[in-house]
């Protein structure tokens, strides 16, 4: 005889593991007055490069700290290095994104004692990050001008989780056949609340702008 | 692309609910999941296969409804769905404002399952 099939509810949320370790994070971070950032983009968008950048204009005001994810090398975090900040690396082996479990391992791997301000490199994919909460107090994506100005219409998931856009590689915009206005509509649409900074991490322009945003955050964050 | 995790969550949580329900076999799954995530259906679903050998829940099938993707009007709170394809270019229907914000279309949700 069959047995009846009984409807059970389970009314839970797919990520409410992932969800109540980054809650989790974000509170214990927030005793400590440690201010977690997650940075997100595509390969080659500028993610290293704008770290780098901020650290160099940010390293007097903070004690900063960087967890670099790859899914297998070294070579972020190395060069990250150099620049006289705590650097750990996660390879995700294959991982597409990072989650708050992951991030808590790198924590862990760093002294967070006394750091004011840890940035996230995460895996270079404009899709999967989007869907993980890290555990950070906000996310930055970074879109850069030859990718171009379509892209919040081919990952808008990513466009609205950010807080901030940067722009990078607007020394690129002479020869590129890029829309700022026109992209600037489409991510202002999905996100109206999104602050959004143009820079070129090669020239050094309009870094300041993003930086000013993020002290002033991190400062309201420790103080 | 990143089914893998999200199958793996999705097995542990039915599992935890199969073993308090006392539960034989479970049988399907019905899953709530927002327009604007990119999860591939049939992806999920052989994930979950490969992942739920050996389990309660091996051989559940999985049954997706797409939450479309729902904007409000800051404006005048006039609620509308939206074609996901025209997301860039969002007006409110009805006063024509474009200051809108997503109530759905996000979600990633269990909502129940079939079990013996």
């Amino acid at each position: 005889m069959m047995d009846d099939i009984k409807l059970i509810e389970v009314k839970e949320e797919i990520f409410s593991d992932n969800k109540q370790l980054a809650d989790g994070l974000r509170q214990r971070l927030a005793r400590n007055k440690t201010y977690l950032l997650n940075v997100m983009a595509s390969p080659g968008a500028g993610k290293t490069s704008l770290i780098l950048r901020t650290i160099d204009l940010l390293k007097d005001d903070f004690s900063i700290g960087v967890i670099e994810a790859d899914i297998d090398s070294m070579v972020d975090s190395k060069k990250v290095a150099t620049h006289g900040v705590k650097a750990v690396q996660i390879r995700t082996g294959g991982f597409c994104h990072l989650d708050a479990a992951m991030v808590t391992k790198g924590l862990d791997a760093m002294d967070l004692g006394g750091l004011d301000l840890i940035i996230i490199e995460n895996v270079g994919n404009l899709v999967c990050p989007a869907e993980f909460d890290t555990g950070a107090v906000k996310n930055t994506m970074i879109l850069s001008v030859p990718e171009g100005d379509d892209k919040p219409l081919k990952y808008p998931l990513m466009f609205t989780v950010s807080q901030a856009l940067i722009v990078n590689k607007v020394d690129y915009l002479k020869t590129e056949d890029f829309d700022m206005e026109a992209l600037k509509n489409r991510a202002l649409g999905l996100n109206p609340g999104l602050d959004i900074f143009e820079v070129s991490c090669k020239t050094g322009q309009g870094i300041d702008k993003w930086v000013d945003w993020l002290r002033k955050e991190v400062k309201a964050f420790v103080t | 692309m990143h089914e893998l995790p999200v199958t793996e969550s999705i097995l542990n949580v039915v599992l935890k609910h199969a073993r308090a329900n006392g539960v034989k076999k479970v049988v399907a799954i019905h899953l709530e999941i927002g327009e604007l995530s990119d999860l591939e259906n049939e992806w999920i679903q052989r994930y979950f296969d490969y992942l739920s050998k050996n389990t309660l829940a091996e051989g559940a099938k999985l049954k997706i409804k797409r939450t479309p993707v729902v904007m409000e009007c800051r404006s005048c709170e006039t609620r509308f769905k939206v074609n996901i394809k025209d997301m860039f270019e969002i007006k409110c229907p009805k006063c024509g404002s474009s200051d809108c914000t997503m109530v759905s279309g996000k979600e990633y949700y269990i909502k129940s399952m079939e079990a013996v």
